[in-house]
C-alpha cells in the first residue's frame, strides 16, 4: 500500500486479538472488509491512528469458513462481522448476534460473494421476521417501515416499548441492500466514480472522492493542486446541503412550519448553486480519476455574491432557530450517544464530534486539497441531539468559509499546466481512500491489476454510526424517535449497500 | 412566535409558476440527453457514435442503421457521449422528460403508436378523474441511493410548493391515490411494494421515478435487484434522470394526474 499505511499479516486465529492489541495504539477500528482472493478469503482491518491508516490482514483458506469473531473483543466489528457473515457465509465464531443485516437468505442458498465472479446469479431474500429480543409483562413491539411515514429511505426499525420508554430499537437494513460492490465488477475506473456517486447519493462527492484517492494512492498518481480544490469546493458545498438537511428533518419533526420553509429554500439555492457549478445538483460528474472534469464557472464573482448571500441567511435563519425554545427543548437531553461509548466504537463524523470527540478526517488524515487548509473540527460534549445539531451549524459556517478559501486559491492558482485531470497510470496492488463525507469518514478498499478494478468495497459512514442507533436510546420515549433519527443524519443507501 | 412570522415574510413569494407558466431554471437544467440530428449515420459518423455508444455506462446509447437513439431510461446523465460527441449528443435542458410508457423514453421514438398511445392517455384520464384536484400522494424507496428521495422532498419547499397544485403527501397507502416509486427494484422491496400497492384504494396512479426506476441504471444486473420496477407493478408514468430534478418530478405527477396545460401534455 501506500507511505501512510503499514499493512501486517497476522495468523487467522490470532486475527481477533491482534486487532484488539492493535487498538491499544491506533485509535478506532475504522473498517473491516472481506476480500476474496480466488478460492480463499482475506479479512483486511482498517485501524485509523494518528495520521495514518494501517492494516491488518488474515487470510481465511479455501473451504474454512469460519474464525474467532473480532467483535467479542472490539464491538465495533459487530455490523462488519454480521455484513460478511451475510455476503460470504464466514461464520465469526463467538459473534453474540449473527442476524441477517444486509442480506437474509434462507438456508441453503449459496451466499453471492461479491468480487468473487459469481455475483451475478439473482437471489431472492427470506421473509423471516426477526426475534423480538426484550421480554417482559406488557413489551409490545412496533415495526416502523420499511413502508413509512413520509419521503423517507426504506428501513424498518423495531421498536420494542412497554409503552412510551424503548429499551431496544432494531434496525433492519437490508431492504434496500443493491449490492453495490457487485455493481462495481467488471467496471473500468471511470465507469466505478459513476458507482461510487450512487453508493450513498447524497454524499456522491465524498465517495467519488474517496474512490479516486484510492486509485490515486496505488498508482502514484499527482492529482494537479488545482483540480484538488475543485474537489474541496464541491464536497464542501455538498456537506452545508447534508447539514441543511438534517436541520430541516429535525424543524419538520418539531412542527417548526416557518422555520421549515426558510430552511428548504436555503436548501435549494444550495443545491441550485451547485448543479450551476456543474450541470447537477448533487455533484455528479465532477470528481473523476486523476483530477476533475473541469473547473467550475466562478470567473465573474457570481459564485462569491449567491454565497454570500446564502451564508447571510442561513447564519440568521439559523440564529433564530437556536434561540427558540420550542424547538431547543425537544433536542436538549434526547438521544444522548455517552463519549465512552462513542469512543469505544469510533464514531464518525457529527455523531462522533457530538459526543466530545474531535476527529475529522480533513484535518486528521488530510487529503486533497485539505492538505492545504487549515480549521479546527467542531466539536460538542453533551452527546444529545442538541450537541449535534451544534456541530452541524458550526460545520456548515467553516464549509462556507473554506469555499471561499477555495476559490481565492483557485484564482491565483489559474489552470493547471498538466490539465484539469492527469493520467492514472494503470498499476496494480491494493489501497484504502478516505474522505469526510457530511455523515462522516468515507473509506474505499480498491484492489488493481493492471489498472482493472479487482474488488471495490466502499464504507460509508453511515453503515458504521447506524450500528450505534439502539444506543442513544437510554432514556427516551417513542416521541422523540424522529429527532433521534435525524440527528444521525445517515443515508440508508449507505447502509444497505 | 413573532419573529418566525416575520422572517417567513421576509423573502416574498418565491414560489415558481409552473406548469401555468414555464419556470426559467426549470428550462436551463440538464435534465435528459438527446441526439442533435437525425440521420448519424448519414454523414459518415456511424463508427464514432458506435465507439460512444460502446463507452456508455449504461448501454443506454443505441446505434443503428442511420439512426443512433438514447434510451433516457437508462441514461444516467453522466454526459459522457455529449463530451465525446458534442456534435451528435446534447444535454437537453426541458425538464419536461416524463413519459406514459417506458418507450416513450428513447429519443428520437422508434414506433410512437399514436392509436395506442391516444388509448392509453383516455384511460388514465378516465382512471384519475375522480381525483378531481386533490391527490395523495405515497412515496416508496425500492433501492433508491438517497438523491430521489431528496428530489421529491424537495416539492415541499417554498418554490415548488406542490400542494399548491393540490398534491400532498400521505402517510398510509390507504389512503393514497398516486404511488412515487424510487430505486433500481432492490429485491428485498419487492414484497413490500405490491403489498403498498394492494393496499391502496382504487383507482390508483404508479410513477416510476428516476432512472435506477426505469431500468436499474448502474445497479440493474447485480444479484440484488431487478433492474427497475416496471415488472413488478404497472407504471403509468415513468421519469427518467439521476436523479430526476424537482421540474422532471413535478411533471411527471401532472402528467400522471391530467393537470397539465394542454401543449405541454401532448408529448
Amino acid at each position: 500500500m501506500t507511505d501512510n499505511e503499514t499493512v501486517v499479516e497476522v495468523d487467522l486465529e490470532l486475527f481477533a486479538t491482534e486487532v484488539a492489541y492493535a487498538l491499544g495504539i491506533s485509535r478506532r477500528l475504522a473498517g473491516l472488509f472481506a476480500v476474496p482472493a480466488g478460492d480463499a478469503l482475506r479479512l483486511v482491518a482498517a485501524l485509523a491512528g494518528e495520521g495514518q491508516l494501517s492494516v491488518l490482514t488474515a487470510t481465511l483458506p479455501p473451504g474454512v469458513a469460519a474464525y474467532p469473531a473480532v467483535t467479542t473483543l472490539v464491538p465495533a466489528a459487530d455490523w462488519y462481522e454480521r455484513q460478511i457473515h451475510d455476503l460470504y457465509g464466514v461464520t465469526a465464531v463467538g459473534h453474540p448476534d449473527l442476524d441477517p443485516l444486509v442480506l437474509p437468505l434462507a438456508p441453503g442458498i449459496a451466499k453471492p460473494c461479491p468480487g468473487s465472479g459469481t455475483e451475478t446469479r439473482a437471489l431472492t431474500p427470506s421473509t423471516e421476521p426477526l426475534p423480538a429480543l426484550v421480554h417482559g409483562e406488557g413489551m409490545f413491539t412496533i415495526p416502523y417501515g420499511p413502508v413509512r411515514s413520509g419521503v423517507f429511505e426504506a428501513i424498518e426499525y423495531v421498536i420494542e416499548t412497554p409503552g412510551e420508554d424503548i429499551p431496544r430499537v432494531q434496525t433492519r437494513v437490508h431492504y434496500k441492500h443493491r449490492g453495490v460492490e457487485a455493481a462495481f465488477a467488471g467496471r473500468s475506473t471511470e465507469d466505478g466514480v459513476l458507482v461510487a456517486e450512487r453508493v450513498e447519493g447524497v454524499a456522491s462527492v465524498a465517495h467519488a472522492i474517496a474512490y479516486c484517492e484510492a486509485l490515486e494512492h496505488i498508482a502514484g498518481t499527482d492529482v494537479p493542486v488545482a483540480a484538488q480544490f475543485v474537489r474541496v469546493l464541491h464536497a464542501e458545498l455538498e456537506r452545508i446541503a447534508n447539514h441543511l438537511d438534517s436541520t430541516i428533518r429535525h424543524v419538520e419533526a418539531a412542527g417548526q412550519a416557518v422555520a421549515y420553509a426558510r430552511l428548504t429554500l436555503h436548501k435549494e439555492r444550495a443545491m441550485r448553486l451547485r448543479a450551476r457549478l456543474c450541470g447537477s445538483r448533487f455533484g455528479r460528474g465532477v470528481v473523476v480519476p486523476g483530477g476533475v472534469s473541469g473547473p467550475p464557472p466562478i470567473g465573474d464573482g457570481e459564485l462569491l455574491e449567491a454565497l454570500d448571500m446564502l451564508e447571510r441567511d442561513v447564519r440568521a435563519d439559523i440564529k433564530l432557530l437556536m434561540s427558540t425554545p420550542s424547538f431547543l427543548d425537544r433536542l436538549r437531553r434526547t438521544g444522548i450517544l455517552p463519549l465512552k461509548f462513542a469512543a469505544a466504537r469510533g464514531a464518525l463524523g457529527p455523531l462522533g464530534r457530538g459526543s466530545g470527540l474531535t476527529e475529522d478526517v480533513r484535518t486528521s488524515r488530510p487529503y486533497g486539497g485539505y492538505r492545504h487548509l487549515g480549521f479546527s473540527p467542531a466539536s460538542r460534549e453533551d452527546g444529545d441531539a442538541l450537541s449535534r445539531q451544534l456541530v452541524r451549524n458550526e460545520e456548515i459556517l467553516t464549509s462556507f468559509h473554506l469555499v471561499r478559501q477555495t476559490v481565492d486559491e483557485l484564482e491565483s492558482l489559474g489552470d493547471p499546466a498538466t490539465g484539469w485531470s492527469v493520467r492514472v497510470e494503470p498499476a496494480s496492488g491494493e489501497g484504502i481512500g478516505w474522505a469526510e463525507a457530511p455523515q462522516g469518514e468515507v473509506l474505499y478498499f480498491v484492489q488493481l491489476d493492471d489498472g482493472i478494478p479487482l474488488q471495490v468495497k466502499p464504507r460509508s459512514a453511515s453503515f458504521h454510526n447506524l450500528a450505534m442507533f439502539t444506543a442513544a436510546f437510554p432514556k427516551d420515549i417513542t416521541t422523540d424517535f424522529a429527532f433521534i433519527e435525524a440527528s444521525f443524519g445517515l443515508s440508508i443507501a449507505g447502509v444497505a449497500g | 412566535m413573532m419573529p418566525w412570522v416575520m422572517r417567513g415574510l421576509r423573502d416574498g413569494i418565491v414560489t415558481s409558476r409552473y406548469p401555468r407558466r414555464p419556470d426559467g431554471y426549470g428550462l436551463t437544467f440538464r435534465a435528459a440527453v438527446s441526439i442533435r440530428r437525425d440521420d448519424t449515420t448519414v454523414v459518415g459518423t456511424g463508427r464514432a457514435v458506435d465507439a460512444v455508444a460502446a463507452a456508455c455506462p449504461t448501454r443506454a446509447i443505441t446505434s443503428e442503421v442511420r439512426q443512433a437513439r438514447v434510451d433516457r431510461g437508462k441514461c444516467i446523465l453522466c454526459g459522457r457521449c455529449v463530451a465525446q460527441r458534442p456534435e451528435d449528443f446534447a444535454f437537453d435542458p426541458d425538464t419536461e422528460t416524463a413519459a406514459l410508457r417506458r418507450d416513450l423514453l428513447v429519443v428520437p421514438g422508434r414506433n410512437e403508436d399514436p392509436a395506442g398511445l391516444a388509448e392509453l392517455r383516455e384511460e388514465l384520464a378516465r382512471r384519475v378523474r375522480a381525483f378531481r384536484r386533490s391527490i395523495h400522494v405515497r412515496h416508496l424507496d425500492c433501492g433508491s441511493d438517497g438523491t430521489e428521495e431528496w428530489e421529491i422532498a424537495a416539492l415541499t419547499n417554498p418554490i415548488y410548493d406542490i400542494q399548491r397544485l393540490g398534491v400532498f403527501f400521505t402517510a398510509s397507502p390507504r389512503h393514497a391515490d398516486l404511488l412515487l416509486v424510487t430505486g433500481a427494484g432492490a429485491a428485498g422491496m419487492l414484497g413490500p411494494l405490491r403489498e403498498t400497492y394492494e393496499a391502496m384504494p382504487a383507482p390508483k396512479v404508479v410513477v416510476a421515478v428516476g432512472s435506477d426506476a426505469a431500468s436499474g441504471g448502474l445497479f440493474a444486473g447485480t444479484y440484488a435487484t431487478r433492474g427497475g420496477i416496471g415488472d413488478e407493478i404497472a407504471v403509468d408514468v415513468f421519469i427518467p434522470g439521476s436523479p430526476p430534478s424537482p421540474f422532471s418530478i413535478m411533471h411527471g405527477i401532472l402528467l400522471a394526474i391530467g393537470l397539465l396545460p394542454i401543449d405541454t401534455r401532448a408529448r
